[in-house]
């Protein structure tokens, strides 16, 4: 019972990680104003750049950062659309989003045909910290990324949004960007900046899977992680510290309804039942919180000064 | 030696030409007043100056300097700071926040350093704000104390303000008089927007009037007088609307018999409340704001359902339906909040074809052809200042009462409802609209006006009933009301002999 528990508890932390890693980039871009729905793609697209560099190059690390060079991309392409030109930023994200996730599976079929067995490669390698210790030896058992998330990522966060210059002008820009323009911010520089930066932590998330957990890219490595994260913004009112509440919530689910499926219960529910339980408990969280989210009010948005 | 001068600025927005050739200027240590109608080009001009327009036209310079405002930062480097007439604060932030937002070089935000900052900012001006209270939570004159503030904490020398009164109760224009007082004995600038007279003349020591796009003139504000700068605003001499007696209809076309209706927290708002306005008259609702005028209003046009009594239009009981029905038996509404009245996205063609869509619809499709045409013949026929494709959001105030004028006016109502119709209109547009609701009566409808404007009501009303706490406290034809006892009733005071009604406040004459 001990050691489930605990690795329960193990699992839930690597399963939030590429949770967090997505939603803290999105919060970022949603708190400039800019509901990104490219995150789902670009998310997939990260994953499927780490892979194919660090598959050909031979190197983890250089897969990763071109990831995150390639999740830079998708955002500042997403600030053409919806800061430069003005489109529709639920147009503009989910043309993204599918443009993405096409060039993607095209290029992944270029490059490695229709295989029956995905390609794999030899994944980012777990630390473990206290190795021997008894309670905090399996908890510890981490990857890299997963401390960086937790221990660095929302901390800075936390601290970039309230006690920066650069919070303080994102946190403007996405309430009220004509007061933000008349007080001398730069509106459209904050928002590409946001965009940058966030696209950048949505595609490292997505690198996480294939570089990490799985050493394999494959169509469904994102599977929707990309639109949970979304939620988890939501549910953790543009907040880093709460959007970290969230995305363990949705970890811990997901990984308890693994090991459920695992121990093969005799129970009168299909299996799927337990596979639906995360969405579940997100959608039932999200109708919770959803209620008092206090949406940044230049939310989708456009701004132009005449 | 002039700290800012701006030559020959044109701006046009489209066809409209916003500013014509305006030349304005502005010394050290004075308070400038830019005085125009609604739509004269007052607003555009400041906000060429503060960069948040560009000019087609025309040259700035400051303190003899020739210089290019690209932005309100460029503005800011060179000592212009505005306060626009919305105003610019970021509510869930804080008055400190807000006022170093964008002006801070520091990546880390000290927070005890810029609430020192600030507050020796409020102690150099002596205008006090909490530093640490949440914009959103503040009071109209405070969030206006942030925003001069925050001009000022950017080391502006000139303070630009956009009808700073417009929204402030009368001791806080007093208040903020007293400050602009206070920073022209320090030298700095002001340039004050108005279109009120009398406040021009009381706190400016130049005035520059501006009508159409263009100056009309620029004069010492101790050489003129309220009359001549009228004069020079509206451009004609005499003022006020003129109501000839006529024979009135007999006809009842409005009744309400003993309504109650409850206001939004569901206390009664209006009790007992009877009148009758007849075809071809104007009665007049007086009263102070918040007395039931809102309910009245919104009873007599379906937005809100009475709890007792009668709602009768010609012989057609009213009571309970919806707006459509109104409509329909010919009752006009023009609402107390003029952007309740449009659709601030749609178009004005759209606007105004908006309550009869289906005279241009054809097969169920929209005719848009038509749309604009009957836009444009309105446009004139209403003298409104705009294109009909232009978004009805970004008209003045004084056009945008205009469009609801015409929307409701054109269908020839048999009734008419028009709740505080000149609210935050300036003379010009005040007198248009008083004279379309004359012409209103004079062509035979029923027209109640319900208006906190005593003058107004004097002026127009054929009979004048007062209101006070969600009751009918008196009713007196025209020729017997003075200002005096309409405000003795208006106040309350003559309540008790008010209750028994028409009776008592008519013959105790
Ligand atoms: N952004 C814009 N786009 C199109 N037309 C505009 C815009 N801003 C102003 N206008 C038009 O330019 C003219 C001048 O407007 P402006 O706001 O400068 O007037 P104003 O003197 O400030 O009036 P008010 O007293 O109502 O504030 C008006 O006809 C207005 O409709
Ligand atoms: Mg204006």
């Amino acid at each position: 019972m001990e050691t489930f528990v605990l690795n329960l508890l193990a699992a839930t932390l690597r399963v939030a990680t590429p949770l967090l890693l997505a939603a803290l980039g999105e919060m970022l871009i949603e708190r400039s104003g800019v509901l990104n729905l490219g995150i789902e793609g670009t998310m997939f697209f990260g994953a499927f750049v780490g892979f194919v560099v660090a598959d050909h190059t031979g190197s983890l690390w250089l897969g990763f950062w071109a990831a995150v060079l390639s999740g830079v991309a998708a955002g500042v392409l997403m600030a053409f659309f919806s800061v430069s030109l003005g489109v529709n930023q639920h147009v503009s994200g989910l043309g993204i989003t599918l443009l993405l996730g096409g060039m993607a599976l095209f290029a992944f079929r270029l490059l490695y045909g229709g295989r029956s067995v995905p390609p794999s490669i030899e994944p980012f390698p777990q630390l473990s910290l206290f190795e021997g210790v008894p309670v905090l030896g399996v908890l510890f058992r981490q990857y890299l990324f997963t401390y960086i998330a937790f221990l660095v990522l929302v901390p800075l966060a936390w601290w970039l949004m309230y006690h920066t210059s650069f919070g303080l002008n994102v946190r403007a820009v996405g309430e009220n960007p004509e007061a933000a323009d008349a007080a001398g911010v730069d509106v459209f520089r904050i928002r590409y900046i946001a965009l940058a930066i966030g696209g950048g932590l949505i595609a490292a998330g997505g690198a996480f899977l294939s570089l990490a957990q799985l050493g394999s890219f494959t169509h469904g490595v994102v599977s929707g992680r990309g639109w949970v994260a979304l939620a988890l913004v939501i549910f953790g009112n543009w907040d880093p510290l709460r959007v970290m509440v969230g995305s363990l919530i949705f970890g811990g689910t997901f990984a308890l309804q693994l090991r459920l499926q695992a121990m093969g219960l005799n129970l009168p529910v299909p299996y799927e039942t337990f596979l639906a339980l995360p969405y579940l408990v997100t959608i039932a969280a999200l109708i919770i919180a959803g209620r008092n989210a206090t949406y940044p009010a230049a939310l989708l948005k456009p701004y132009k000064r005449e | 030696m002039y700290l800012v001068e701006m030559l020959g600025i044109t701006k046009r927005f489209g066809a409209l030409v916003a500013n014509d050739r305006i030349d304005f200027n502005l010394k050290p240590g004075e308070i400038h007043a830019l005085l125009g109608e609604n739509g004269a080009g007052k607003t555009t001009l400041m906000r060429i100056l503060y960069g948040l327009y560009r000019a087609d036209e025309g040259q700035i310079r400051v303190q003899g300097r020739n210089v290019h405002i690209r932005s309100p930062r460029d503005a800011l480097t060179l000592g212009i700071g505005m306060v626009t007439q919305h105003f610019a604060l970021v509510p869930p932030l804080t008055v400190a926040e807000n006022i170093v937002l964008g002006y801070t070089d520091d990546f880390r935000l000290n927070r005890e350093a810029i609430r020192q900052a600030v507050a020796e900012a409020e102690e150099r001006f002596q205008i006090y704000v909490d530093p640490d209270a949440v914009v959103q939570h503040l009071s109209v004159g405070q969030k206006q104390r942030v925003e001069i503030l925050k001009a000022l904490y950017r080391n502006a020398r000139v303070l630009i303000l956009d009808e700073p009164t417009a929204v402030l109760v009368p001791q806080e224009v007093d208040n903020l008089f007293q400050t602009l007082e206070r920073l022209r004995e320090q030298g700095f600038s002001i340039v004050f927007i108005s279109h009120k007279l009398d406040e021009v003349m009381r706190i400016s020591d130049r005035v520059t009037v501006l009508r159409d796009g263009r100056v009309v003139g620029t004069v010492p504000t101790a050489e003129t007088n309220e009359r001549e700068l009228a004069r020079m605003m509206v451009g004609r001499e005499t003022f006020g609307v003129t109501r000839q007696e006529i024979h009135q209809g007999e006809e009842p076309l409005l009744r309400l018999e003993n309504v109650w209706a409850n206001d939004d927290q569901g206390l009664p708002a209006l009790k007992s409340v009877s009148l009758t306005v007849r075809a071809g008259e104007i009665l007049g609702i007086a009263g102070v704001g918040g007395n039931g005028q809102k309910e009245l209003s919104e009873v007599l046009s379906g937005m809100r359902a009475p709890t007792r009594g009668r709602v009768l239009v010609g012989e057609r009981d009213l009571t309970g339906a919806e707006p459509v029905e109104f409509a329909d038996a010919g009752v006009g509404r023009i609402p107390e909040d003029r952007h309740e009245g449009v659709v601030a996205d749609l178009t004005v063609a759209e606007n105004l074809a908006l309550e009869h869509l289906d005279a241009f619809t054809r097969n169920g499709l929209l005719d848009r052809k038509a749309m604009l045409e009957h836009a444009e013949h309105l446009i004139r026929e209403f003298q409104i200042k705009a294109r009909p494709t232009d978004k009805a959001g970004k008209l003045s105030g004084g056009n945008m009462q205009k469009v609801i004028l015409a929307r409701v006016l054109s269908r020839q109502p048999k009734v008419v409802i028009a709740a505080q119709p000149t609210r935050g209109l300036d003379i010009g547009a005040t007198e248009y609209v008083r004279q379309q609701l004359l012409a209103q009566r004079d062509r035979g409808a029923a027209v109640l006006l319900i208006s906190e404007d005593l003058d107004e009501i004097l002026a127009l009303s054929d009979r004048i009933a007062v209101i006070y706490e969600g009751e009918i406290v008196g009713e007196l034809p025209a020729s017997e009301a003075t200002p005096e006892r309409l405000g003795l009733l208006m106040a309350g005071a003559t309540k008790e002999q008010g209750r028994a009604g028409t009776a008592t406040a008519t013959t105790s004459h």
